[in-house]
């Protein structure tokens, strides 16, 4: 080890706790980038040699009732590899030891043989067979504790039948899992149910037909060309729209997960990169001019430019290194937690949960080379300084007269003022990056608060003014209006309305949405909707109210006409009119009074929805109630949905806000220690100066801190802005059909995340202050700077 | 017969011990030793003899290991760091040999730093006008040369009108002919204000214009000379 290498080390060594500061900040970037990254790759990988190997099928399409002879036609489709029928439907369960409804998705199981398409793989146990047996989603059974031989009670299309299991498994159609009408996957309370076909067939009188079509393309077919023959196939026999993998619910929710964790890797590691490469610079510079006079030597015993110019990027290079160890050390955990997280929500059957050595590699040369380009400047000084001048001391940095010296003189600033001002235009490009660092701290608290003001609009707009009720009573179809007397007879029930629920594909011009319209009766009061001027709005006869998001993909206005093509009923396509737009912020939904809907179908009045009031007191009554009633085919507590929301959604914001704030800290403490640091160094013999001169140690340290503060303040309403920024950017990019976060942010939310930066600012320029104490007064002033 | 000269500064048995390294370094040991008020005291000696570090004591920069320092009544060995700090503030003006000015104030503002907290100050120009440098109060420091900061720095330390100025090498980083400049401004200020001037340095030279001249050897008082004729700063050349 030469000499010089020595000196790297010690420098290192005594540069320790600004390295650290700096170190930390970059480590965020690089674990960020670590998890974001490797998590989008793993997600990606598990996703599609999963979906690979278990065959997921590439178009779907749920009909009525169509003849099992259809296949032929449907397998002749050009690009068809495989098409695989099956029999589905919804059923409540009774399990024991469970109060309260349950809800299974039933699907057929081929005889013989395994499923062609969207295999399930196997847990436990081994598929039905035989009638009265059933298979289970993993989940489900794990939630219920259910174990092989486990027996349960399910009203399959009216009929109570006793059901065994006889094995669990776990489906690429059902990576993530909600019930109907859900906000979160409750695995306890909805589950997967596999039954021999034979037995399907006869619960849903589907012998010889089938009402969900799966399908395999050839690579490079047109899947548009693909969904229009089946469309023209299907259609006489109710064919709902043949949909690809983009609207398949489980696929979209983990394609949005794998867009959003995209997003994270690409926006945020680079705002922690640039941030790190400028407290580098700013520290080397200053280590720079510090050393001047042993740069001269150096230059002067010999040491080529070069390797001057290494020996100060080497620095840098120690403290990348020291943030890359510690970004991969955090990164590492972050993803195992990450990891955690998505077994909890997602369900794979094996998890390429691990983050690729190349996502190491490429963050850590991510780092180093950032770090490195932020000290170039600094290293090209060194080598390019004169060793003549060098050893000489320089002169004392110029300052000017300037504008500001008149506000300051009407202001009557005192001395120790206006030191800090000038200080802060002298070096208008470094209080202004200083000031964008903190400020990048303000906007990560503000980015993240975002969230709570959001949800709470969510929450409120959803379950105090549009979903009043509190359950759904699902029925069996579309029943005469008459089932609601009998709702109303059903023990705990207080208050019951009509609804029906109908697909349809609204057209405007070349633009097109599948979507579900709602219709119910005109001045409904448990489940309403809401006009984007807060108040609740009726559809006018003939009318359709549209959520504004479904409006601006229509790219429709109140008052445009909407071409209303009707999957359900008599399958036709009616004109209507949109009556008003309405803020909503889960789904895509559509709006018209009941009436409407059987003047259209030509029909007496009728529901497939009950909106209900209960009584808790009664609850288990009403459960029991509902197993036995032939016309129901589910429940939808909303209580409960708003209570797991609410639940979920709090932990998670919490525990985001926690993550956030503890990152502005971190950043905050990277800027502002390090620039105090640096301040303290340049002004030592100031600071000095004033002490010897007679000024108390809060006198002189007004100065020190004073500056930082300022630039802090001065940071403030940059950070706003870049918080609000962010916010927009990511309130964007949470946005799909699924559901929309919408902006909120209040003053609390800039207020806060301003006191997280100033008091960290404050703490870490604090800390720096100590040294106005420890300073040796004379020894400051005795040497030549 | 004169009154007897007021006493300003006394010391008696002053040591101060530094301890680097389990070695002790005794750079004072043992002063006795009494400034007047208004004389001129130039303290002379090799480096290391122990001047600065009595001058620093002086100043309420340092303190001592044993023995006592008064200033007029006031016994500053004892004293904690803000009663210090508000002797330095209401009592002393330094001058060093680099002229620590704050780059970021303009030769006025250097000098209001002073003004502003100072009982009973003289006006910043006044100050200014007093170091001949009127006419450039409005530059900053690196618009200055050398001999001009440092007389800035003198006008800084006048304006409170102290009682006392302790100046360790104040023309140190200076020429002759800009270090006599320097050192017609002490004088001036000496015979005008009436102010205490204690001065260290290497320069014998200097020693001409003193009232004593005190010379410092091992942290001891070598010896004491009283200058009979003094001569005027213009008349010294090195």
């Amino acid at each position: 080890m030469d000499a010089l290498d020595i000196k790297l080390l010690r420098d290192f060594r005594k540069l320790a706790l600004q390295g650290l500061a700096i170190a930390v900040v970059l480590a965020c970037g690089v674990a960020i980038l670590l998890t974001a990254f490797g998590m989008h790759r793993a997600l990606i990988d598990t996703r599609s040699a999963y979906y690979e190997r278990n065959r997921f099928a590439d178009i779907f399409v749920e009909t009525r009732r169509a003849p099992l002879r259809l296949l032929d036609d449907i397998r002749a489709i050009a690009g068809v590899i495989a098409a695989e029928p099956r029999v589905q439907g919804m059923a409540v369960l009774d399990l024991p030891d469970r109060v309260d409804l349950a809800m299974g998705q039933l699907l057929s199981w081929p005889s013989g043989n395994d499923p062609l398409l969207n295999e399930p793989i196997l847990r436990r146990g081994l598929p039905p067979e035989r009638a009265g047996e059933v298979m289970v989603s993993d989940a489900f059974a794990r939630a219920n504790d259910f174990d092989i031989g486990d027996g349960f009670f399910a009203n399959i299309n009216g009929q109570r039948r006793a059901l065994i299991i006889t094995g669990t498994a776990v489906s690429p159609e059902f990576i993530y899992t909600i019930g109907p009408g859900a906000l979160m996957p409750d695995n306890a309370g909805f589950g997967i149910l596999w039954l021999p076909e034979a037995e399907m067939a006869a619960a849903f009188d589907m012998s010889g037909a089938f009402n969900h079509l799966s399908l395999s393309l050839s690579r490079g077919t047109q899947p548009e060309d693909v969904k229009a023959r089946l469309d023209a196939l299907l259609d006489p026999y109710g064919g709902l729209g043949a949909y690809g993998r983009d609207g398949q619910l489980s696929d979209s929710f983990v394609a949005t997960e794998i867009d959003q964790l995209r997003a994270m890797a690409v926006v945020v590691p680079p705002v922690f990169f640039v941030i790190s490469a400028f407290l580098v610079g700013m520290v080397m510079s200053r280590i720079v001019s510090l050393e001047r006079a042993q740069i001269g030597l150096l230059k002067a015993l010999g040491y080529p430019d070069g390797r001057i110019a290494l020996h100060y990027l080497l620095l840098a290079g120690l403290i990348a290194l020291l943030g890359v160890a510690l970004g991969w050390g955090a990164g590492s955990m972050l993803a195992r937690a990450m990891a955690g997280q998505y077994a909890q929500f997602f369900d794979f059957p094996y998890l390429i949960f691990r983050v690729p050595a190349w996502v190491y590699g490429m963050s850590g040369l991510a780092a180093l080379a950032t770090t490195m380009a932020g000290a170039l400047r600094a290293a090209l000084m060194a080598a390019r300084l004169p060793p003549a001048i060098a050893m000489q001391p320089p002169a004392p940095p110029a300052f000017r007269h300037t504008m500001a010296d008149r506000v300051m003189a009407h202001l009557a600033l005192n001395q120790t003022s206006i030191m800090i001002w000038r200080s802060v235009i002298r070096w208008p490009v470094r209080s202004a990056l200083t000031a964008l660092g903190l400020g990048a701290a303000t906007a990560a608290v503000i980015a993240s608060g975002f969230m709570f003001g959001a949800l709470d609009r969510i929450i409120d707009l959803a379950f105090n003014q549009s979903y009043r009720q509190d359950a759904m009573i699902l029925l069996a179809g579309d029943v005469p209006d008459t089932a609601l007397a009998d709702i109303r007879r059903l023990p705990g029930v207080i208050q019951a309305e009509a609804q029906q629920f109908h697909a349809v594909t609204l057209r405007h011009g070349p633009r097109e949405k599948r979507v579900s319209i709602e219709a119910r009766p005109a001045g409904a009061d448990l489940s309403r909707v809401i006009g984007t001027d807060g108040r609740a709005v009726d559809p006018a006869p003939g009318g359709i109210l549209l959520s504004d998001r479904l409006a601006r993909q229509l790219e429709l206005g109140v008052g445009d006409p909407v071409e209303v093509v009707f999957h359900t009923g008599p399958r036709e396509t009616h004109d209507m009119i949109v009556a008003g737009l309405v803020a909503q912020y889960f789904g895509l939904g559509a709006y018209v009074e009941i009436g409407e809907i059987d003047r259209l179908f030509r029909r007496s009045a009728r529901m497939s929805v009950a909106n209900v009031l209960i009584d808790p007191d009664a609850m288990g009554a009403l459960h029991a109630a509902l197993q036995g009633m032939p016309m129901s085919a589910g429940l939808i507590e909303m209580t409960r949905n708003r209570q797991s929301f609410q639940d979920t959604i709090r932990e998670n914001v919490v525990v985001v806000n926690t993550v956030y704030a503890v990152i502005a800290v971190l950043i905050t403490v990277g800027v502002a220690y390090n620039a105090a640091r640096i301040q303290m160094s340049e002004r030592a013999r100031e600071l000095a100066s004033l002490r010897i001169m007679g000024f108390s140690r809060a006198e002189v340290s007004f100065v020190l801190v004073g500056e930082t503060m300022v630039i802090a303040l001065i940071a403030q309403p940059a950070g706003w802005v870049m918080g609000t920024a962010i916010a927009r950017a990511l309130s964007r990019g949470f946005t799909s059909d699924l559901y929309a976060i919408p902006l909120v942010l209040e003053p609390a939310n800039f207020a806060w995340a301003s006191l997280v930066v100033l008091a960290a600012s404050l703490g870490s320029v604090l800390v720096v202050r100590r040294r106005i104490d420890r300073m040796d007064l004379v020894g400051v002033m005795k040497t030549r700077e | 017969m004169s009154p007897p000269p007021q006493i300003v500064f006394r010391t008696e048995g002053l040591t101060k011990v530094y301890v680097t390294g389990g070695i002790k370094l005794h750079a004072l040991a043992g002063i006795d030793l009494a400034l007047y008020r208004g004389e001129i005291a130039v303290l002379l000696g090799p480096s290391g003899s122990g001047k600065s570090t009595l001058l620093n004591i002086l100043g309420g920069l340092d303190h001592a290991t044993s023995g006592h320092v008064w200033f007029r009544d006031l016994e500053l060995t004892g004293l904690g760091d803000r009663a210090l700090t508000r002797y330095r503030r209401d009592h002393v003006g330094f001058v060093f040999q680099f002229y620590n000015l704050v780059a970021s104030l303009s030769a006025r503002e250097n000098v209001q730093l002073v003004t502003d907290v100072a009982r009973d100050p003289m006006d910043a120009a006044e100050a200014l006008d007093r170091v001949g440098l009127g006419a450039r109060r409005d530059h900053f420091p690196s618009e200055l040369s050398g001999g001009e900061q440092q007389r800035v720095a003198i006008a800084r330390a006048i304006a409170k009108r102290p009682e006392v100025l302790l100046c360790d090498e104040p023309t140190g980083a200076l020429d002759s002919k800009t270090g006599v400049a320097v050192l017609e401004v002490l004088a001036e200020i000496n015979a005008s204000l009436g102010t205490t001037t204690v001065v260290i340095t290497h320069n014998a030279a200097i020693r001409a214009m003193a009232h004593r001249v005190i010379r410092f050897a091992d942290g001891k008082i070598a010896d004491v000379a009283v200058n009979d004729t003094r001569l005027s700063p213009q008349d010294i050349s090195w």
